[in-house]
C-alpha cells in the first residue's frame, strides 16, 4: 500500500466558535414575523411568544417535549485516568501533562483505581446494574486538543447500566409542594476528558492545554424521561447534590466539572417521536434549563410553521438566549469504534465471587463499596424530616442552596430555640435576606451562632418577633434599619452626637 | 486462534452448516471513488494512486476468507488479552512538570501553549482535487 500521507489541516468534530453575529438572532419581544433563513451555518432565530409546550392554539394539536441528558462528571481524583500526572482545576499550561497524556509514541494507559471506585459508587447510588467485565474502546475524531486523534471511552459495555435518578419538582400554588419524578438512567461510562483549546482568532491560530487531557470523566447517560427545562434542572441539581455527597465529583458547573448536553425533540402525543437536536454549551443550571425550554418552543414554532427539525448540534448563546446551529458541512460523524487493544477487559468482583489470597489492591469489591456508600441527599431529607418535623419542601430548599444546610445545623447546635423556630427562621427570614442581596450562604454577615443567640433571646421572651427582625436588619446591613437606630441613639443623646460618629461606634459595636 | 478454527472445522459436519460462505451483497470487491473519498476524510490519509486503492481491495478480499469460517453461537473474541487481569494503579501523583521537554515536540509555540491551526479546515471534494497526483 502507498505510505499514507497525513493532510495537515483537520478539521473536527467541534467547532472553534469565535464570535456570533448579531443580525441573526433576535430578543425576545421584538416584533418580528416567525420566518427562518437559512444563513450558511447558521441559522436566523426569530421572536419566540412565551407560551409553554402545553398551551395550544386555536385548531392545533397538543405539544409534548422529550429531554434527554448526557452528563460529564469529572472525577475528583489525585491523578488522571490513565496517567500519574495530577489532576488540578489551575496551572501553568501545560504543566500536568506526562508523556501518555501528550500521546507520545511508546506510551501505555495504566488504569487508575480510585476512578474504577467511583464509577462503581455512583453507580451503586444511582441504582444502576455494575457489569462485572466491562471493556474499553477508541472513539476516533480528529481536533488538536486530542493528541491521540482518539479517546479511549466505554461504548460497548459500560460499567454501569440501568439506573434511575429520583428528583422532586416544585409544584402546586406557591411552589409549595415537592413531587418526586424518575429519569432512567442508559448508562455510567469512564472516559477521558479532552486538552482545552484557546480559540486566537486575531492570529488565526489556537493555543492547546494539555492539562485537562486524560483527566477521569464519568459520562452519565440520562433516558429522555424528562419534558422541559425545569425537570432537566432538577435532575442535573439532584445528581450534582449524590456526586458531591459521594465525594465521586465536584461537580461545579462554572468550573467545568459537571457539563451537560441536552437531546431535545417535539412531537404531538400518541405520534412517533420527532428528530431531535443536542444542545451544547451550558454552563450554568439556570441556562441549562433556560436553553431547553427555548430549543422546544423554537421546534414547535418551525414545525407549525411547516418548516423542519435538522438532526443537528447547537450551541446556547445565554446573552442572546437563543440556541444557534453549529452545524458540520462534512455531515454526520463516523467515530470508528474499535476496541482498545491496550487494555483487558476491566473486572470487578463481589463478596462471593471474590478470588481468595488476591491482592488487595488489584480487586474491586462492589459489595465493600456499597457497605462504605456515604449518605444520600434523599436520606439526608428524609432525616431532616424525621428529626426536626419539617415538610419535605423544606429539607429541599436546605439542600439546594449550597451552605445553607450546615448553617442550619451550627444554628441547631447553638441554640435552645425549637427545632420548628429555626427552620422558620433560617428558611424565610435568613434565606430570604441573603436573595434579596444577592449573597451566598458564604458571604453572610449573619453567622450561626448571631442567630442562635439571636433565637435564644426570642425564646427566653428577652426580646419580641419585631424586635428580633430589626436586629436581622442591621445585621444585613440594611441601610434603612441602620438609620433608624441611628436616629433613635441621636434622639436619646438629645440631637448633641454627631451623626458621623454615631455610624461609626454603632458599626463597633455591632462588629458590621 | 489457528487452533480454534481447526476445532470449528471440526464441529462443523455436527452443525450440519460445513464451510458455508456468508454471501457477500457486494459482489466482488470494487472500492467506489465515494468510498474512498469517505475513507480520506475519516482516517486523513492520502490514496495517492490507483495501485494504493488495488492494495486495499485486495486487502479486503484476503480478510474475507474469514467468513468461510461458521461462528454461529461463539462469543467473539473482541482481545487477545482478554484473559489478562488489568493493572490497577494507586491514585498517586508521579509525572507531569514537563513541558519544556514536550513543548520541544512542538513546531510552534506560545508561551508554554502549543500552537495549531484555527481547526476546521475542510479537506477539498473530491472533484476540486487533482486526480492521483502522486502516480
Amino acid at each position: 500500500m502507498a505510505a499514507p500521507m497525513l493532510r495537515w489541516g483537520c478539521r473536527g468534530r467541534r467547532w472553534a466558535f469565535a464570535r456570533v453575529d448579531g443580525g441573526s438572532c433576535h430578543r425576545r419581544g421584538a416584533p418580528t414575523g416567525s420566518t427562518s433563513n437559512r444563513i450558511r451555518g447558521e441559522s436566523s432565530v426569530a421572536q419566540q411568544p412565551l407560551h409553554t409546550a402545553q398551551k395550544t392554539r386555536k385548531g392545533e394539536h397538543k405539544w409534548a417535549a422529550v429531554v434527554g441528558l448526557e452528563i460529564h462528571a469529572q472525577i475528583s481524583s489525585n491523578s488522571k485516568l490513565f496517567s500519574g500526572s495530577q489532576v488540578r482545576f489551575s496551572a501553568p499550561p501545560n504543566s500536568l501533562v506526562s508523556f501518555f497524556d501528550a500521546s507520545l509514541p511508546g506510551t501505555l494507559p495504566v488504569l487508575n483505581r480510585r476512578c474504577v471506585e467511583a464509577a462503581v459508587m455512583t453507580g451503586l447510588a444511582l441504582n444502576c446494574h455494575i457489569n462485572k467485565k466491562s471493556l474499553f474502546d477508541r472513539k476516533h475524531y480528529f481536533y488538536a486538543d486530542l493528541p491521540a486523534g482518539y479517546q479511549i471511552t466505554q461504548q460497548r459495555l459500560p460499567i454501569a447500566v440501568n439506573g434511575s435518578l429520583i428528583y422532586g419538582v416544585c409544584a402546586g400554588k406557591k411552589q409549595s409542594q415537592v413531587i418526586p419524578k424518575t429519569v432512567r438512567i442508559k448508562q455510567i461510562q469512564l472516559e477521558q476528558d479532552s486538552g482545552k483549546s484557546l480559540h486566537d482568532n486575531l492570529r488565526s491560530q489556537t493555543l492547546i492545554d494539555l492539562n485537562r487531557a486524560g483527566v477521569g470523566l464519568l459520562e452519565v447517560v440520562l433516558e429522555p424521561d424528562m419534558s422541559c427545562g425545569e425537570e432537566a434542572a432538577t435532575a442535573v441539581r439532584e445528581l450534582q447534590l449524590i456526586l458531591q455527597a459521594l465525594g465521586t465529583s465536584q461537580a461545579n458547573m462554572a468550573e467545568g466539572q459537571l457539563r451537560v448536553d441536552a437531546n431535545i425533540s417535539v412531537h404531538h402525543p400518541g405520534e412517533p417521536l420527532g428528530v431531535r437536536t443536542e444542545v451544547k454549551n451550558l454552563n450554568s443550571i439556570r441556562f441549562l434549563a433556560k436553553a431547553i425550554d427555548y430549543e422546544i418552543q423554537r421546534q414547535i414554532n418551525e414545525l407549525e410553521n411547516g418548516g423542519e427539525i435538522l438532526n443537528e448540534t447547537r450551541s446556547f448563546h445565554h446573552k442572546l438566549g437563543c440556541t444557534m446551529s453549529m452545524r458540520d458541512k462534512e455531515g454526520k460523524q463516523d467515530y470508528r469504534f474499535m476496541p482498545e487493544p491496550n487494555l483487558p477487559p476491566l473486572v470487578l468482583y463481589d463478596a462471593t465471587s471474590l478470588p481468595a489470597g488476591a491482592d488487595p489492591q488489584q480487586v474491586i469489591n462492589i459489595d465493600q463499596i456499597r457497605e462504605t456508600l456515604p449518605e444520600l441527599p434523599s436520606v439526608t431529607r428524609e432525616k431532616l424530616v424525621q428529626q426536626y418535623g419539617m415538610l419535605l419542601e423544606h429539607s429541599f430548599t436546605l439542600l439546594n442552596e449550597v451552605g445553607l444546610l450546615e448553617f442550619f445545623q451550627n444554628v441547631i447546635k447553638e441554640t435552645r430555640a425549637e427545632p420548628k423556630k429555626v427552620t422558620s427562621w433560617v428558611l424565610n427570614t435568613f434565606l430570604g435576606y441573603l436573595k434579596q442581596q444577592n449573597l451566598a450562604v458564604s458571604e453572610s454577615p449573619v453567622t450561626p451562632s448571631a442567630l442562635a443567640e439571636l433565637l435564644d433571646l426570642l425564646d427566653s421572651r428577652t426580646i419580641s418577633s419585631s424586635a428580633a427582625k430589626q436586629v436581622m436588619d442591621v445585621k444585613n446591613r440594611n441601610p434603612r434599619a441602620i438609620n433608624k437606630l441611628i436616629g433613635l441613639v441621636r434622639k436619646a443623646t438629645q440631637s448633641r452626637a454627631d451623626p458621623v460618629m454615631i455610624k461609626e461606634i454603632l458599626e463597633k459595636k455591632l462588629s458590621l | 486462534m489457528w487452533s480454534r478454527l481447526v476445532w470449528l472445522g471440526l464441529r462443523a459436519p455436527l452443525g450440519g452448516q460445513g464451510f458455508t460462505s456468508k454471501a457477500d451483497p457486494q459482489g466482488s470487491g470494487r472500492i467506489t471513488a465515494a468510498v474512498i473519498e469517505h475513507l480520506e476524510r475519516l482516517a486523513l490519509v492520502d490514496f495517492g494512486s490507483r495501485e494504493a486503492v488495488t492494495r486495499l481491495e485486495k486487502a479486503i478480499a484476503f480478510a474475507d476468507r474469514l467468513r468461510a469460517v461458521d461462528t454461529d453461537g461463539v462469543e467473539p473474541m473482541e482481545s487477545v488479552l482478554e484473559d489478562r487481569c488489568l493493572y490497577l494503579r494507586s491514585d498517586n501523583v508521579v509525572e507531569g512538570n514537563c513541558a519544556d521537554e514536550l513543548l520541544q515536540n512542538s513546531h510552534r509555540v506560545v508561551e508554554e501553549y502549543f500552537v495549531a491551526p484555527p481547526g476546521n479546515i475542510s479537506l477539498p471534494k473530491l472533484d476540486e482535487q487533482e486526480p492521483f497526483p502522486h502516480s
